[in-house]
């Protein structure tokens, strides 16, 4: 059943239309990310969700009941900001207990609540602090804590991680994976511009490029079944190469898309022979940056080591069952059922 | 269902509170200023006088000016703009303003350098030069007079001391020196104001800028005209034209200082002269309305010519 | 070596004569209100005589002490309405996006460009009106002029600067327009309240034409009117010693609150000028 429905959304600032007729359904329990690059309007549809900007047209519903005119803090949701937004001049505790105050709950109520979330966090010892005295990653779990003591039927998150240095934005992102498997009920929607997020994170993915949906899946269906050029190159890193010309034409295709780790590498033999131009070397990866004679420049992932120098002479061959044949309007030709 | 835009329950509860919340501010400044300026402006137009306001009638721009026959061929000009006291009130105002400025100007802007450099106790000097803009305008007039007093005065002591002056000098009281007294007070009191505004803009202008200079090795002057100087102009502008906005309605230093002489007399104290003591009620608020004018062609023209960001539109 | 040295001295010089020109008047004002009788007419630049007469007299004799509590009640009176004022309007200003909300702040910051004799004579007229003439309140009531465009100002510029996310997060918590000012935003003002709440009362205290055109009795006068109509009973007779005297007092507030607010005052007073 849909928790979350969006039928003919749109949203115009001025004369500027940075959305256009968003249908979705998201499921209940579901976790769903938006993801795309800056400026393609995947913060503006989560702020239209939150309900902090109007919509210009279409409709929103929670639980069946349109959305569209209810005030924010009426419907059901709860919000993760990027900068977490924490008031400064209240402790952790009073930031967590604000909106049941508002709400008008007892102050029991609050009490067990916010004790109970704090709890799940594990930030029970920090309810007396004051935010500037927190660390970047106990200040994202005050912001998830104050979001969860609403008990929300849909949780917001805004580019949560891209504030946090490197190595605790990968446990945060395990921790909100994990939060998303204790709250079944509560459907997520997740905003972020970094594709590595969003296949980790996501039940299913939503694809928005310049106001569009360009696709909506799970996590292995953008990456098998890419429906557009856009998501085949957006999902997937490195990102995957795209080859036009002869090649392509012979494919009977405007673009052959073949991604680096589905193409083999070999000294001896192969279909397209070229000279190496620069290898990185990762450890447990290395790419492999191939001039291809007739082709062009080709990305290659090879694992493990790989101290093949720049100048040598090789062979790739493509896996041709997993290569991609896209039109001239960037729409992917399905292949003949094998 | 689809809402126009602006029309949601949250954009509709916004904007209803910020007319709500706008309201008794507009309120209090439309009763205390533009009711006030616009009765001003009535009354320059009537006959009225302090204790029959609300019996005032129309009389056109007879207190502006008016051609009055004596009824034998000859007749005179009369109203504010044929009186040579009023004149001369506008010309002591414009003498004060241009002078007053000119030099808070400089002498700010060689305290804020001061300022602006790193030396021990600076925060102290910094505390000692906010003395004179603390100390209130009245308090700062009754304080020089005394140091100005013709007989008893610190001022004509050092003076004499230093051989500056070779007998007491009746400073407030002559008119060839009541204008510099009044002066010495202005630039005296309002110097340490534009030092700070001319000083915030100093250190705006980034650090980095100076260091680039010296490693090409320019000399200290041409740094302070060909860098300092350009880049913070547009502070010391804003801070000109605030003050000479100010220095224009002087009142309290000149009402203070040197009461009664046509030496000093500005259009503030023209104008309330004639309101309160000269019971010519009509007339005043005509100097008044004049006063207003010339302060709000100068302010409009800035504004249109600075172009401010007033909706704080960020880049 | 030697140019250096030069430089150096010829710099502390000025920063002496900087500091000198500053103190002094004040100082001698100090020096003034501590002599009596005969030793006031003798030129002195140290203190000879620690007398405190002139100071008996003021705060004993007569209605100063009164007419102090005066200016306190109006100052004090006006920086509260006036913040009240401000910070309501500041929120819609700074927050709230509404047609004609440029105008508006264009209008109301050229209020602040009004000269005050400008309004005086219709300002009177509605003083009179409402039954407020020779009262405190027609002093409170006329400041507004001059507070509120500033403080609507600044407070306008501050709030506009606080992230725009905390305002969402409690709008999200259910938070209404009252609440968000009051429980979220007041808490994050009180730096640049601090700041203007000074200004409008050093502004208030200081204000001269309207304390003397609305107040016509001794005890209902504010201080600087006070100060300037001491008089004696001829030219050769006027009270020196006493005027210092209450010079000194109406002004050692003030220097010690703008020493103490020093920070403060200067952000505040570039903040209302420069960032226009």
């Amino acid at each position: 059943m849909a928790t979350v429905e969006l039928h003919k959304v749109c949203k115009r600032f001025g004369s500027v239309e940075v959305l256009h007729d968003i249908d979705l359904a998201l499921d209940r329990g579901e976790f769903i990310v938006f993801v795309g690059p800056s400026g393609c309007g995947k913060s503006t549809l989560l702020r239209l969700i939150a309900g902090l900007e109007d919509i210009t047209s279409g409709e929103l519903r929670i639980d069946g009941q349109p959305m569209n005119d209810v005030l924010p803090a009426k419907r059901g949701i709860a919000m993760v900001f990027q900068s977490y937004a924490l008031y400064p001049h209240m402790s952790v505790y009073e930031n967590m207990s604000f909106g049941l105050e508002q709400a008008k709950l007892s102050k029991a109520e609050i009490d067990r609540r916010v004790r109970a979330a704090a709890t799940m966090l594990q930030i029970e010892e920090l309810l007396d602090r004051k935010p500037k005295q927190l660390s970047g990653g106990q200040r994202q779990r005050v912001a998830i804590g104050r979001a969860i003591t609403r008990d929300p039927r849909v949780f917001l998150f805004d580019e949560p991680l891209s504030n946090l240095d490197a190595a605790l934005r990968v446990d945060t992102r395990l921790e909100i994976a994990a939060l998303s498997k204790r709250l079944p009920d509560t459907t997520m929607i997740y905003v972020t511009h970094d594709q590595v997020e969003a296949m980790t994170l996501a039940d299913r993915i939503v694809v928005l490029n310049a106001g569009h949906v360009e696709q909506v899946g799970t996590p292995m269906e953008l990456y098998e079944r890419p429906a557009s050029l856009f998501v085949a190159g957006f999902i997937g890193s490195p990102r995957m190469n795209f080859l036009t010309g002869q090649l392509a034409a012979a494919e009977g295709a405007a673009t052959y898309g073949i991604r680096p780790e589905h193409i083999a590498l070999s000294e001896t033999a192969g279909d397209w022979p070229g000279q190496v131009t620069l290898t990185e070397k990762l450890g447990s990866d290395t790419f492999v940056h191939v001039a291809a004679d007739g082709i062009g420049a080709i990305n290659v992932r090879v694992e493990g080591r790989c101290d093949i120098a720049p100048g040598t002479r090789v062979f790739l061959t493509p896996d041709a069952a997993a290569a991609h044949r896209f039109d001239a309007a960037g729409r992917p030709i399905v292949r003949a059922a094998p | 269902m689809s809402a126009p835009e602006g029309t949601s329950r949250l954009s509709r509860q916004r904007i209803r509170s910020a007319w709500l919340f706008l309201a008794p501010m507009l309120i209090v400044l439309f009763i205390v200023a533009a009711w006030p300026l616009g009765r001003t402006i009535w009354f320059s137009f009537t006959d009225a006088s302090l204790d029959l306001m609300s019996e005032a009638e129309f009389i056109g721009f007879r207190n502006y000016l008016e051609w009055v026959d004596f009824g034998d061929g000859e007749g005179a000009w009369y109203g504010l703009l044929a009186d040579q006291r009023w004149w001369r009130s506008v010309w002591n105002t414009v003498v004060f303003a241009t002078v007053s400025v000119t030099f808070e100007t400089i002498f700010g802007l060689i305290i804020a350098l001061v300022l602006h450099q790193q030396f021990a106790g600076r925060g102290l000097v910094r505390a000692a030069v906010l003395i004179p803009w603390a100390i209130p305008t009245i308090v700062s007039a009754k304080m020089w007079a005394w140091m100005m007093h013709d007989q008893f005065g610190i001022l004509n002591d050092m003076f004499m001391a230093l051989g500056l002056i070779a007998e007491p000098v009746a400073w407030t009281a002559s008119p060839d020196t009541a204008m510099i007294a009044v002066l010495i007070v202005d630039i005296w009191k309002t110097t340490p104001f534009m030092a700070l505004l001319i000083l915030a803009g100093l250190q705006m202008v980034p650090e980095d800028i100076y260091e680039a200079a010296r490693l090409d090795g320019v000399p200290p002057w041409r740094v302070f005209r060909k860098l300092t100087l350009p880049l913070i102009m547009p502070a010391v502008l804003v801070a000109v034209v605030f003050r000479a906005l100010d220095a224009l309605r002087v009142f309290d230093i000149v009402y203070v200082l040197t009461p009664n002489t046509d030496a000093t007399r500005t259009m503030s104290v023209y104008a309330r002269e004639n309101l309160f003591d000269f019971d010519q009620f009509a007339y005043g608020s005509a100097a008044s309305t004049v006063l207003f004018l010339v302060i709000a062609l100068i302010t409009i023209t800035f504004i249109m010519a600075t172009r401010m960001d007033l909706e704080g539109k960020r880049q | 070596m030697r140019f250096a040295t030069l430089r150096t001295l010829g710099f502390y010089a000025l920063v002496l004569v900087i500091v000198v020109q500053a103190v002094f008047p004040f100082y001698y004002a100090i020096l003034t209100s501590l002599e009596d009788g005969q030793a006031l007419f003798e030129v002195n630049y140290f203190p000879a005589t620690l007398n405190l007469a002139n100071y008996r007299a003021m705060l004993t004799e007569g209605v100063f002490g009164r007419q102090i509590l005066n200016s306190v009640f109006v100052a004090s009176v006006v920086v509260v309405i006036s913040l009240a004022l401000a910070v309501s309007a500041a929120f819609a200003l700074s927050r709230i996006r509404f047609r004609g909300r440029g105008l508006l702040l264009l209008t109301i910051l050229s209020v602040s460009m009004f000269p005050q004799i400008a309004v005086l004579s219709g300002l009177f007229e509605v003083i009179r009106a409402m039954g407020l003439f020779n009262s405190l309140w027609s002093l409170v009531f006329s400041y507004m002029i001059f507070t509120l465009p500033f403080t609507v100002w600044v407070l306008t510029t501050f709030m506009r600067n606080l992230p725009v996310e905390i305002e969402e997060a409690a709008i999200m918590d259910g938070a209404s327009p009252v609440t968000i000012i009051r429980r979220v935003f007041l808490p994050l003002m009180w730096p640049a309240m601090v700041t203007t709440g000074l200004l409008a009362f050093i502004h208030a205290w200081n204000e001269f034409l309207f304390a003397l055109t609305f107040l016509s009795t001794d005890s209902q006068r504010t201080v600087p009117v006070a100060i300037a109509l001491i008089s004696g009973r001829s030219e050769f007779e006027i009270p020196w010693g006493n005027i210092m005297a209450a010079s000194v007092i109406v002004t050692l507030p003030l220097v010690a609150l703008v020493l103490i607010f020093q920070r403060k005052i200067v952000s505040g007073l570039t903040a209302g000028a420069v960032k226009g």
